[in-house]
């Protein structure tokens, strides 16, 4: 089975935020909540760096591991989803994250936080594939379809990267390797305690 | 000829431009584009975390990588658990074990059968609602730390979420009246709870909690006053921690949830291990105690032996009613 990664290529990122407006159209996310966004490093300065983020499903996910109800599984494919019929709210997810992934929307009284909502690596969430169950809680479910993330998929720049993590990893190597230069697979020593030797 | 002379300086010029346009991108290949890069590793080294510039309207997503969330699991899922673990289970095992050998602490001169107030309605009143949002408070917060190994393997995912869920809410929402109540405890005892050397002499006679000494004590002892400012301390230490968990980014940010988490959590548990203590001692750990927050009348005999100083203050304040019920003088202590 693959082993599903993003990788953003931060040296052709052009922060154009089509990702952005990707996923939120696709998964029809709620107002307030991105699943992914592009963060501008030094903007403006010398040696300016976009990258785009979103959940990376992390090896060992420390969300998985602090929730209190368990609700997070880790697909044959390596993506980190959770069910929102046992998601309480609590928020423990959101310290542990590295990257900023979970979100809540503000239902409950006094703006409490509702049911968390990540990316999903566009692969749904535990009701059937492609069911509207599935699509109302967690959106679209692509990789049931065959199909890779979204966000990368149409990603202008070719900078967005998403599939398995060792063929993502030989594109992006054949990349720094013919262009001579590369700053690194952003995230990754995080996300998978492991980097892209280039 | 001048027009052949032009036509070679054309070329010439031409060729040069030619030998620059080419040679340019071999040159530029020297030059690292990248250079002055921002570097991932420099960034997490210098300040633990990465933020940026975000277009989209939730600034607080510009925070790109902190990866100091994994230190927080590892309180949260090992450090945590190790700590509530002792505190609670050796608070536990102490008081178990101080019951089997030590037994229940009698009244030695038996009942007098006469009463004098001790708590008046209105503290009672505020001791049971500090006291039964604590319960509930306590029981829904272990669940959170304790829930996921013990309980969920037992009753199944749907119905320890459920269950959860509703901890959850009364968590939240209890918070309101506990809060209300600990700020309400440190106004109404503050005057009795100021440590003074008859507190030093009670400690060093170890409260007569063992064998059949009874050092003086004025209303509360130390050991009530101990009590007391760990419910006003630790209370306040919950309540302020738990509301910057409950409202996210009222002045913290992920990291000052992390560490808001770390002191709610391990107050909490030390909290609980205390009021089980605080439970045992008013209850089965000693005759004649619970009636002081039951019916808020002690026997005489009672006051006599765990607080005498505050039996003689009574005294003089009702005269030759000894012992009489004077709930207008019991409020103004």
């Amino acid at each position: 089975m693959a082993r599903m990664k993003f990788l953003c290529d931060a040296d052709r990122c052009i922060e154009c935020n089509a990702c952005v407006t990707a996923c939120k159209n696709e998964h029809e996310v709620p107002w307030g909540i991105n699943r992914r966004r592009v963060v501008t490093i030094n903007d403006g300065k010398p040696g300016e760096r976009s990258i785009s983020m979103a959940c990376m499903h992390c090896t060992d996910a420390p969300c998985a591991a602090v929730c209190p109800v368990n609700c997070f599984y880790t697909t044959a494919d390596a993506v980190v989803l959770h069910s929102k019929d046992l998601c309480i709210g609590c928020g423990y997810c959101f310290y542990a994250c590295p990257f900023g992934a979970p979100q809540y929307p503000k239902v409950g009284n006094f703006g409490s936080r509702g049911k968390m909502d990540k990316c999903t690596y566009c692969a749904g969430g535990p009701e059937a594939d492609g069911s509207k169950a599935e699509y109302e809680k967690y959106g679209a479910n692509r990789l049931a379809e065959g199909k890779l993330p979204l966000c990368a998929e149409m990603c202008s720049t070719k900078s967005l990267l998403a599939g398995d993590g060792e063929i993502i990893a030989q594109i992006y190597k054949e990349r720094v390797m013919k262009r001579g230069y590369g700053s690194g697979a952003w995230g990754w020593k995080t996300a998978y305690r492991e980097t892209i030797e280039s | 000829m001048a027009s052949f002379g032009r036509f070679i300086r054309l070329a010439v010029g031409a060729w040069a431009l030619l030998l620059l346009v080419t040679a340019a991108p071999a040159g530029a290949q020297q030059v690292n584009p990248t250079a002055s890069a921002v570097k991932e590793q420099q960034l997490l080294q210098e300040l633990n975390r990465i933020q940026g510039r975000v277009s989209i309207p939730d600034q607080r997503s510009g925070v790109l990588e902190q990866p100091q969330g994994r230190e927080w699991r590892e309180f949260r899922d090992v450090t945590l658990r190790w700590i509530g673990g002792i505190a609670i289970l050796g608070m536990i095992a102490a008081i178990v074990i101080f019951y089997l050998t030590v037994g229940m602490v009698r009244l030695e001169a038996g009942r007098s059968g006469r009463t004098i107030v001790r708590f008046n309605a209105f503290e009672r009143f505020v001791h049971w609602l500090t006291a039964s949002c604590f319960i509930v408070l306590a029981i829904s917060g272990l669940n959170i730390t304790f829930g996921r190994p013990l309980l969920l393997p037992l009753i199944g995912f749907e119905a320890f979420s459920e269950w959860s869920q509703w901890a959850k809410f009364a968590h939240n929402y209890l918070s309101f009246p506990f809060t209300l109540g600990v700020v309400l405890i440190f106004l109404m005892w503050i005057g009795g709870n100021i440590p003074s050397k008859v507190d030093v002499e009670w400690a060093k006679r170890g409260g007569g909690l063992i064998g059949h000494d009874h050092p003086p004590a004025y209303r509360f002892n130390a050991g009530q006053k101990m009590i007391y400012w760990i419910v006003v301390i630790g209370g306040g230490l919950v309540a302020a921690s738990g509301y910057a968990l409950m409202f996210p980014f009222y002045g913290t940010g992920i990291e000052g949830m992390q560490m808001a988490q770390i002191v709610h959590s391990i107050v909490a548990v030390l909290f609980v291990a205390a009021m089980i203590a605080h439970i045992y001692i008013g209850t089965i750990g000693m005759e004649g105690a619970f009636e002081a927050m039951g019916s808020g009348e002690v026997d005489v005999n009672w006051a006599r032996e765990h607080h005498s100083l505050w039996l003689d203050e009574q005294k003089a304040r009702t005269g030759p009613n000894d012992g009489q019920p004077q709930p207008a003088t019991a409020a103004a202590e």
